[in-house]
């Protein structure tokens, strides 16, 4: 069922005023700074916070219509949520953890048990059974709080934040697993985060929230290459590329390679910051090994600088300063040579 | 510093065993700065001054008060303070050296506790006596007659508990009317029975007339015969250590007069 | 790795929360420190602060007569007031923690309003002389009580003056204690937790009996244990409100302090079972606790 939101809620200073909606089987990647009020709309989401005005309806049912007198308690919603630092609780063992959900339907024991062991295999913890939160590394925590979340079969799923909490490294893993995970989910998905990557990697659509509004939203390429405010411009940008790992080369689906620093095997992203990218009117000599052409398709100013959509054998987005664009003499089909390092070019498992 | 738990402990016996070698001398001579003041300021009444300190049994509170007033009018100079309790307790702080004038027992077997130990001056003088009545709730709800009632199961019944002079006083008047007593509770002192049958809980409690009287309206005395085999008598002494011996001889002399008598009287005491 | 990269570059916010699972692991390090430094400003308010505490029991062994020990504590009384203040105390406990845990769910939890004033008013019987507390249950439930008239003319039945009144005392004076130490672990465990099991189907009861109570466990516990010790020294209350009769309502405290009155070493003796007897009930729940706990 899809989740159609639209509501309004006051939390201190910060008022909150939203309106999404989200087709079953898609993922919503709601990206903005701390405080802008993201976490307050997984809370109204999942009935932990009633909005003041407004309606929230999954599909026929409405969950929150405050004019209606409408809110339904968050034990009676069919919402799964995985929460920042995933809060398993410390006294249940991984699988009882999991089982949570359906024995509070009433599920008998046993049948709640085989079930949840049945998530711990697919999420592949079946040996940490027994095991207490405290002894699961963070990427371990977070496959047993989606299985937990997942196994009362939700409508809505709603994740806040969950890479945040894990370091750098087991983040890529984890990114991918989730990736995994939420592709086989057929109900809709809000995912919470802070992070450009997330979304480019996470989302079919992307709301970037700041101050309590939706500032601009849609599919994460197309927020990227048309910014509309200077945060989401600084926000996200990344040319999202997916290719195959062959050592310190990436051969991209369209059969381009590009030179990365680090050794890299396998389906992967290549990602490519906009500031990274660098402009020259004709093919440059010397250093960067990654040297394509490529055209101007658009051009869009925002603060001091200007952001340019490049077509060609390698899809770029470029941020250049205001003068240098002059400069250069650029304009929409003005043909240039794009150039990267091998180290600003980032890579991560698919 | 880094300190394990059985160094810690050391250190904690090693203060203990400081502390009681200060402390446990019982032998240290009592100090008598005051006493060449006291002895020569002996031989008239009238230049009796400085505090006189009085230990006295609890049921004692209100006449000694009373009387302390008289005392002060005839004797500007002496500050009497009262230090009242249950008389074992005021015999066990004078003989652990409490700076104290005079006592006066509510019962001779803790006066004897005193000059067992040497610690009384004198002989002790009995002045008053104070004898059992039958406590009830104003009205007499129970309808309680004499000391017979104290054997009916069905009466909520209190008395003091044997090891207290009240309840050792109880037991001989029992024992004297050949009665079985069959009660709720035992009571701690005279006090916690009286606020029993003061708030109506039990029926009948076995008190001291004196005590009776000062509780009130609240609480009606009945008469019985067999209270004659546990008269309490109330004996008085200056003490050997005490700071001030004349004003504590002009005291006892006072409440032994004829106006410490009549106050006496009128609280519930009885003449020797 | 292009993270770190990402964030000198300030593309990236960083989050509060970003490194709370790098963040545990120096407590784990910390737990597991050997032979702390104790600074002399600490040490040796300490060790004055425990000898003033030992010292005492140290003064009741010294003073106790050793040789009569055995004999008194075959004394039948002895053994009746210790089986009874033990069983009054449990029962105590029993009752503060099925009363007492909700009162400190209310106020740790609750938005209702005056929480501050009804906090004030369940720790009154903190501040209150045990004795005034006696006769304030009198008035509640004696026969004459607000409560007890009544149900003394309805069912002819009677508190004061039973072991049931002993419970009600020790109730009444150990209670705060086990409410004040619950309420502090509610206010410390993360209500988050509870969140997450609302998310999880459960609704307000089920999230507290299989989400806050586990983990206030150790709270409660701690709360049971001072309410346990409280009922077990309550002295006040009891003798008031139950008064004090061997085999029914004598429990050891009044046991202790009617010795006094006339044989303080039987006193001594009384005091030293009641602190044996407590001493190694808690070293042993403790050490069960403790123990379950790793």
């Amino acid at each position: 069922m899809s989740l159609g939101a639209a509501f309004a809620v006051q939390r201190g200073s910060l008022h909150l005023e939203v309106d999404l909606a989200v087709e079953p089987g898609r993922v919503l990647v709601l990206l903005g700074p701390n405080g802008a009020g993201k976490s307050t709309v997984l809370r109204v989401l999942a009935g932990l916070l009633a909005p003041d005005s407004g309606r929230v309806a999954l599909g026929d049912l409405v969950l929150d219509e405050p004019a209606a007198g409408q809110h339904v308690r968050p034990y009676d919603r069919p919402v799964g949520m995985v929460f920042q630092d995933y809060l398993l609780f410390p006294h249940l063992s991984t699988v009882d953890n999991i089982a949570f959900g359906l024995r509070s339907r009433r599920v008998p024991r046993a049948q709640a048990r085989d079930c949840a062991l049945g998530w711990l295999d697919r999420v592949g913890l079946i040996e940490y059974a027994k095991a207490k939160p405290s002894n699961l590394s963070g990427g371990q925590s977070q496959r047993v709080a989606l299985a937990r979340a997942l196994i009362g079969s939700p409508e809505l799923l709603l994740l806040d934040e969950p890479l945040a909490a894990l370091d750098a490294r087991t983040k890529l893993e984890v990114r991918a697993d989730l990736r995994r995970h939420l592709a086989e989910y057929a109900g809709a998905t809000i995912v919470v985060s802070h992070d450009p990557i997330d979304a480019m990697a996470l989302a079919d659509e992307v709301a970037v929230i700041e101050h309590g509004r939706v500032v601009q939203s849609g599919p994460p390429a197309e927020v990227a290459r048309r910014p509309r405010t200077d945060y989401v411009a600084r926000l996200i940008g990344l040319s999202l590329l997916s290719g195959t790992g062959e050592g310190t080369q990436v051969r991209l689906d369209s059969g381009v390679s590009v030179a990365v620093a680090e050794a890299a095997h396998g389906s992967v992203y290549v990602a490519i910051r906009p500031e990274a990218v660098a402009i020259y009117p004709t093919q440059p000599h010397g250093s960067p090994r990654n040297v394509w052409p490529a055209r101007v398709a658009s051009a869009t100013p925002y603060g001091s600088a200007v952001r340019c959509d490049l077509v060609g054998p390698v899809p770029l987005t470029a941020d250049l300063t205001a003068t240098a664009f002059a400069e250069l003499g650029l304009a929409p089909g003005s043909e240039v040579w794009a150039t990267v390092k091998a180290h600003e070019v980032e890579v991560y498992a698919r | 510093m880094n300190l394990t738990v059985r160094q810690l402990l050391a250190v904690v016996a090693a203060l203990f065993l400081a502390l009681t070698a200060c402390g446990g001398g019982k032998d240290v001579p009592a100090a008598d700065s005051t006493g060449e003041e006291s002895s020569a300021a002996a031989p008239s009444e009238n230049t009796l001054s400085g505090p006189l300190t009085v230990f006295a049994g609890a049921s004692l509170t209100d006449v000694f008060t009373e009387l302390a007033e008289l005392f002060t009018a005839d004797h500007p100079d002496v500050e009497v303070t009262f230090n009242f309790g249950p008389s074992s307790g005021l015999a066990t702080q004078i003989n652990q050296g409490a700076p104290a004038d005079v006592f006066a027992s509510a019962n001779t077997s803790q006066m004897d506790v005193v000059t067992q130990d040497g610690s009384a001056a004198g002989e002790p003088t009995v002045f008053t006596e104070n004898v059992l009545q039958i406590a009830v709730p104003a009205g007499n709800p129970a309808n309680i007659a004499d000391l017979a009632d104290f054997a009916n199961p069905d009466l909520t019944l209190a008395i003091c508990a044997p090891r207290v002079p009240c309840g050792a006083a109880a037991e001989t008047v029992f024992a004297a009317a050949g009665i079985t007593p069959s009660v709720d509770s035992l009571e701690e002192d005279v006090r916690a029975a009286l606020t029993k049958v003061e708030l109506g809980e039990v029926d009948a409690t076995l008190v001291y007339v004196t005590d009776v009287i000062a509780a009130g309206d609240s609480v009606e005395g009945i008469d019985f015969p067999e209270t004659e085999e546990a008269v309490n008598a109330y004996p008085i002494v200056t003490l050997a250590a005490a700071p001030n011996p004349d004003a504590a001889q002009a005291w006892v002399e006072f409440i032994l007069s004829d106006v410490g008598a009549a106050a006496l009287e009128t609280a519930g005491f009885r003449s020797p | 790795m292009s993270d770190p990269d990402l964030l000198e570059r300030g593309l990236r916010p960083t989050s509060a929360t970003g490194s709370r699972w790098r963040r545990r692991t120096p407590k784990v390090v910390s737990s597991q420190r050997t032979g702390a430094k104790i600074p002399l400003a600490l040490l040796i308010p300490a060790i004055v602060g425990i000898a003033f505490l030992v010292l005492p029991m140290v003064g009741l062994l010294i003073r106790a007569p050793w040789s009569e020990l055995l004999v008194r504590l075959a004394e039948p009384e002895v053994g009746q007031a210790l089986r009874l203040s033990v069983f009054t105390a449990t029962l105590a406990t029993l009752a503060s923690m099925v009363l007492g845990i909700p009162i400190a769910w209310v106020l740790a939890r609750s938005a209702i309003r005056g929480r501050s004033i009804l906090r004030a008013l369940v720790t009154v019987p903190l501040v209150l002389p045990p004795v005034v507390g006696g006769v304030a249950l009198f008035l509640v439930l004696g026969r004459r009580g607000i409560i007890g008239a009544w149900l003394y003319d309805t069912f002819g039945f009677s508190l004061p003056f039973t072991t049931t009144a002993v419970v009600i005392a020790e109730t009444f004076v150990a209670m705060p204690f086990l409410v004040i130490s619950v309420e502090g672990a509610l206010r410390a465990a993360d209500a988050r937790f509870e969140d997450a099991a609302a998310t999880l189907g459960a609704n307000g009861w089920s999230t507290f009996r299989r989400v806050t109570l586990p983990l206030v466990a150790p709270g409660i516990a701690a709360g049971a244990v001072l309410c346990w010790a409280r009922a077990l020294g309550e002295f006040g209350a009891t003798i008031t409100f139950a008064g004090n009769f061997p085999g029914t309502t004598q429990t050891m405290p009044l046991a202790v302090y009617l010795a006094l009155q006339n044989d303080p070493e039987a006193a001594i003796v009384l005091s030293l079972v009641l602190l044996v007897v407590s001493l190694a009930t808690l070293t042993l729940l403790r050490e069960r606790w403790l123990t379950r706990a790793r």
